[in-house]
């Protein structure tokens, strides 16, 4: 019945409907229930850094604020500080002054973290791609991107939406034998 | 005399206490690196570091054609985004020789006023919640969504809309415009005093403001200080009024002025702007001629060979735009001075011998946007 994390292909853990199905089957009793509890903790209350390099930063304000309403989600509690957060949402541009700033918030982040990637300039460069010397073509050249968020800025909206899948993707993870993520390809 | 008034180069002792606040830092809105020299809670000296989002923007409009540049303008000051636009887009007109349809000029100006609005909405609400107000950041977004919904009607974007082309806007505004816009300006004409009844009249917030980071005047001019941050210290310099472009002259508005020159004073500033820009926006909306929405032009604009240049007011001071170029569809040069970058440098002279607590008053009521500074 279902697939194992062993059966599953690397690509397709970027499949929504692999992690959902990954979810519903089986496995120890008692450890999976406790998974079901933890994960469920934890996708309920993703707390992201503040940490906003240029025009992505306004639209993660806007999505934070009244209309939007991130709270809703449980990422609600904007942390100064990288030892309290458990999600980066880069939002803007990474030049190559800020690579080093960005590792380092980066790995004090305690585990488990995520990233965001949120807009073209931290998907790939965006508007900055061609003739610009200065511009990171890409922040999963630095760290390891679990969403990626296309637009230039995306909407509110759009940040909601990769926040959700954030949250699909922390549903799939087991304590027994976690999904293998980028993260662990790159280390 | 600006000898007297800049001091010398700092030196540094090695004695020094020195803590850094930034780059990540959520009070300095963006990466921006502050070297700052304490002595005991007193602040002795600062040294902004910038670069961290330095993305060669003007190497990279050398090889862009002007319309291209454009867009790259936007990502400069992005809450001003329409007034970045304009200023290059005036740079061409001029030198192509065109002469835009009123229409546009009327609306361009509406927008830029919107514009405006919306910055000094987001600028208040960020002053609030970086002083602790945290209910101020809900009620200047809440306001700020209804001028974004206007933008999303007529550009389809809500933050950087790139709505200006050389010659006149990239298309008409949407027919509801005026109707929405008058919608809006009713509504936050009674929100705007809810403003000033949550923060301005606050004691815990005046007495945080009041007397902190003063700049006086001969400061001002000596850093090119501009914008409401000049005009806090009684420095006329709104190129609106000076130079006006698009509409500006067909318009009746005051120039807020404050001679006081400190947090609270920039703090005004902005505040009676938002008045006025709203008074701008009444007196041009019933009456935008009927026209063409852009001039004719040519689908490759080619600048004669020269020198060309335009100002015009940002939401943080005087956006100037240099254009040198040698005939051909790309700019040779092209600088821009950017309100951020003077207005940033004045930092140690007006937290020099003050607390470090007040650092993020003073910070906030320039209203810097890195990625202006680092271009």
């Amino acid at each position: 019945m279902g697939i194992g994390i062993k059966s599953m292909e690397y690509e397709d853990f970027g499949d929504n409907e692999s992690l959902e199905l990954l979810k519903k089957t089986g496995g120890n009793v008692f450890l999976s229930s406790i998974d079901s509890l933890l994960n469920w903790g934890r996708s309920n209350s993703i707390w992201p850094l503040t940490f906003a390099t240029s025009c992505c930063g306004i639209e993660m304000m806007a999505a934070g604020a009244s209309r939007h309403d991130f709270a809703r989600f449980g990422i609600e509690v904007y942390r100064a500080s990288p030892r309290q957060a458990d999600v980066i949402v880069v939002a803007g541009t990474i030049v190559h002054k800020m690579v080093p700033v960005l590792k380092r918030l980066y790995d004090q982040m305690p585990d488990p973290k995520y990233v965001i990637a949120m807009g073209a300039c931290a998907v790939s460069g965006g508007p900055f791609f061609y003739n610009s010397y200065s511009v990171v073509r890409g922040v999963d050249h630095v760290i390891p991107v679990d969403v990626y968020i296309p637009g230039c800025p995306p909407r509110p909206e759009a940040l909601l939406y990769g926040v959700m899948q954030l949250q699909r993707k922390i549903k799939g993870e087991s304590i027994s034998s976690p999904v293998e993520t980028d993260t662990d390809k790159l280390l | 005399m600006s000898e007297e008034i800049i001091k010398d180069v700092i030196v540094r002792e090695n004695e020094d206490y020195i803590i850094n606040m930034g780059p990540q830092h959520p009070s300095t809105h963006g990466v921006l690196r502050f070297e700052v020299c304490l002595k005991g809670e007193t602040v002795k000296y600062l040294i902004p570091h910038i670069g961290y989002i330095h993305r060669g923007i003007e190497k990279m409009c050398e090889a862009d054609t002007y319309q291209q540049i454009i867009h790259l303008t936007d990502r400069m000051d992005y809450l001003s985004a329409h007034i970045n636009n304009e200023a290059v887009c005036m740079v061409v007109e001029e030198a192509m020789q065109v002469e835009v349809p009123e229409r546009v000029k009327y609306i361009r100006t509406i927008l830029d006023e919107l514009n405006r609005l919306a910055s000094h909405q987001l600028w208040w609400c960020a002053f609030g919640m970086d002083l602790g107000a945290l209910t101020a950041f809900f009620y200047g977004l809440r306001d700020r969504e209804h001028i974004l919904d206007i933008f999303e009607e007529s550009f389809g974007s809500r933050l950087l809309h790139s709505f200006n082309t050389p010659g006149g806007l990239m298309h008409d505004v949407h027919p509801n415009f005026q109707k929405r816009t008058k919608e809006f300006i009713t509504y936050f004409r009674k929100k705007l005093p809810e403003y000033d009844q949550l923060l301005t009249g606050n004691i815990i917030f005046q007495e945080r403001v009041k007397g902190v980071g003063y700049m006086s005047r001969e400061k001002a001019i000596a850093y090119g200080v501009t914008g409401p941050s000049a005009r806090g210290s009684n420095l006329a310099c709104d190129i609106r009024k000076i130079a006006p472009y698009g509409a500006y002259d067909k318009v009746q508005f005051n120039e807020i002025l404050m001679t006081e020159g400190d947090t609270f004073a920039r703090y005004q500033v902005r505040m009676g702007e938002m008045w006025e820009s709203m008074k701008i926006i009444e007196q041009l909306i019933d009456n935008i001629p009927e026209g063409d929405f852009t001039a004719k032009m040519k689908p490759i604009i080619k600048l004669p060979a020269g020198e060309y240049f335009k100002r015009v007011e940002t939401a943080r001071g005087e956006l100037a735009v240099y254009v040198v170029s040698d005939g051909n569809k790309t700019p040779y040069r092209m600088k821009f001075r950017s309100p951020n970058f003077s207005n940033l440098f004045v930092m140690n002279e007006l937290a020099a011998g003050g607390k470090i607590a007040d650092l993020v008053a003073i910070s906030g009521s320039l209203d810097l946007v890195i990625p202006d500074i680092d271009r």
